[in-house]
């Protein structure tokens, strides 16, 4: 089953209320192993977003997800810009024809290609990376995606500012990962909805 | 916190309407965008430089005749957004393509690649050359890489030279690449930056604690200690780079003495009089020496340290040529 162009909009807005209802959390996430501004990077990202898609005028998924990529490419700057921008701008390619979980396997795609991240280099790959596999097998409920931001926990990060941190980046959830974990919370609450 | 600002989410376009006011003569902004382009576009190779805002004068202080085409300015702290790094490529682009000097911090490599993506769909060359002095970082396959500090000035001073002599794009890439090897930095904080949006100090030091390593943005370093002499500090620097450097008898090297924002000159004339003796037991040369704010962490106190090995005379002579831009001094 492909995404309504309503479904895709749904999404992102209500991905957009997480990541500004947690602002400060998730800057606070990456003042223990960055440097303090994964929250407001977001939220300037997520604002542009909700401005961008409001257009009436965009009729098909594929439309309302470039303008959310060019959005967060033109607003967040960071790391966290170009990854979730390259993620969506892939998704958007195929966002019209493919089911969830190939776009969203687009999206990690792109990540990677971008970032030369792997799994358990404690980066978005490791929220993104297990959702895919979730989804394939459709068992991705939101306690899933909880448990999925915990097990950046114990990780050692290798990519990013973090990596400056060796050992001491241990312990410490990744904000990335955090904030891809509310991406795909609201993709749970706003995609299949009216099944 | 206390600053002298109006607004904090306002404060970069502020400081950039400032600055062009001050310097019109030199340097002009693009409308709706925060880049600084030189008024003097020369018939050459572009250079292209940026990164996050809190560094002044770093980078659009070294815009001008002999320097920097254009300088893209992001958030405080944060790189600037691919759109913005486009335009300031556009705007320095002659036909005979641009050249990035970018910091190696993972933001800033992914979003100046972005840029250089789009640049080339709109059919103009791109090189990028990343600046990766910091030696208090490891550079290993786990980490994003050492990072770019102060010594990012001697490449854009010398490959400005050398962009303003008719080098191609190809030759300057390697020559910058070359350059990179032989640039190393090392810094020591007293305080940490307050970033104005966030309204407290990065990290905390006590008030008789020093800590060595610590980057420009305020990442972590490798050892906080008691307060030393400038001399100790000297002594601990100098050691620190003779470890990355093997320092040769008939070599000629060049220091950079930076500080970081809340240290007086005196201090920093004080620290470099410690650093030329701690060298002269190496023996070696120092054929070129500059001092003062270049690359600055907004309101840290502390300085940093940089040696260049120098490849040859060439690279002094274009330490040494005069540029009109607002800060190289
Ligand atoms: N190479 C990479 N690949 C994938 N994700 C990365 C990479 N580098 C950083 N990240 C993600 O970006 C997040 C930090 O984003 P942000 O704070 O907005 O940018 P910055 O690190 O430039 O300050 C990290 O928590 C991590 O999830
Ligand atoms: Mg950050």
């Amino acid at each position: 089953m492909t995404l309504t162009t309503d479904e895709t909009r749904q999404w992102l807005l209500e991905f957009s209320k997480r990541i500004q209802e947690q602002k400060q959390y998730l800057s606070d996430l990456d003042q223990a192993i960055g440097d303090g501004d994964h929250g407001s990077n977001m939220a300037r990202g997520v604002t542009a977003v909700e401005d961008m898609i409001k257009d009436d005028s965009l009729t098909k998924p594929s439309e309302v997800m470039k303008k959310a990529a060019m959005a967060m490419i033109s607003k967040v700057g960071g790391a966290s810009g170009p990854l979730y921008g390259s993620a969506f701008l892939d998704m958007s390619k195929i966002i019209d024809e493919e089911s969830l979980p190939e776009v969203v396997e687009a999206g990690l795609n792109a990540i990677k290609k971008r970032g030369k991240a792997e799994l358990e280099d404690k980066t978005m790959v490791d929220m993104w990376g297990p959702v895919v596999e979730a989804l394939k097998t459709d068992t991705l409920t939101q306690a899933f995606i909880e448990e999925t931001m915990e097990a950046t926990k114990p990780l050692k990060a290798k990519k990013g500012r973090a990596s400056y941190l060796n050992e001491r980046s241990i312990g410490h959830l990744d904000p990335g990962a955090v904030s891809s974990g509310y991406l795909f919370i609201a993709m749970i609450e706003e995609v299949g909805k009216n099944d | 916190m206390k600053k002298i600002i109006n607004d904090s989410s306002r404060v970069v376009d502020e400081m950039i309407e400032g600055f062009c006011f001050a310097h019109q003569e030199l340097v002009k902004k693009i409308d709706d965008y925060r880049v600084i382009v030189s008024r003097d576009i020369e018939n050459q190779v572009g250079l292209v430089s940026g990164g996050g805002s809190g560094h002044e004068p770093a980078h659009a202080g070294f815009v001008g005749e002999g320097m920097l085409s254009a300088a893209v300015c992001g958030e405080v702290f944060s790189s600037p957004t691919p759109d913005q790094v486009l335009e300031g490529i556009k705007a320095s682009d002659n036909g005979q393509g641009v050249l990035l000097v970018v910091k190696n911090y993972t933001g800033d490599v992914l979003n100046f690649d972005m840029a250089k993506e789009l640049a080339e769909m709109e059919d103009i060359a791109v090189e990028t050359v990343l600046v990766d002095d910091d030696i208090a970082v490891e550079d290993s396959t786990y980490t994003a890489g050492k990072r770019g500090v102060a010594g990012t000035i001697f490449v854009h001073k010398i490959l400005g030279a050398y962009a303003r002599q008719g080098k191609t794009l190809k030759e300057l890439k390697e020559l910058g690449d070359d350059l990179v090897g032989r640039i190393k930095t090392i810094g020591v904080a007293l305080t940490a930056a307050t970033v104005p949006e966030v309204g407290k100090p990065g990290f905390n030091l006590k008030a008789d604690e020093l800590e060595y390593g610590v980057g420009i943005h305020g990442e972590p370093g490798y050892l906080r200690e008691t307060l030393k002499t400038s001399k100790d500090i000297a002594k601990e620097l100098v050691e620190k780079l003779s470890q990355s450097f093997t320092f040769k008898e008939d070599g000629q090297y060049g220091v950079l003495v930076n500080g970081l924002g809340a240290t007086p000159l005196m201090e920093q004339y004080v620290f470099l009089n410690d650093v030329k003796k701690e060298l002269a037991e190496s023996n070696m040369q120092i054929a070129y020496t500059k001092v003062g704010n270049y690359m600055t962490s907004l309101d840290m106190a502390g300085l940093s340290l940089t040696i260049i090995e120098f490849s040859g005379t060439t690279e002094i002579a274009a330490l040494n040529e005069e540029v009109t831009t607002p800060s190289w001094g």
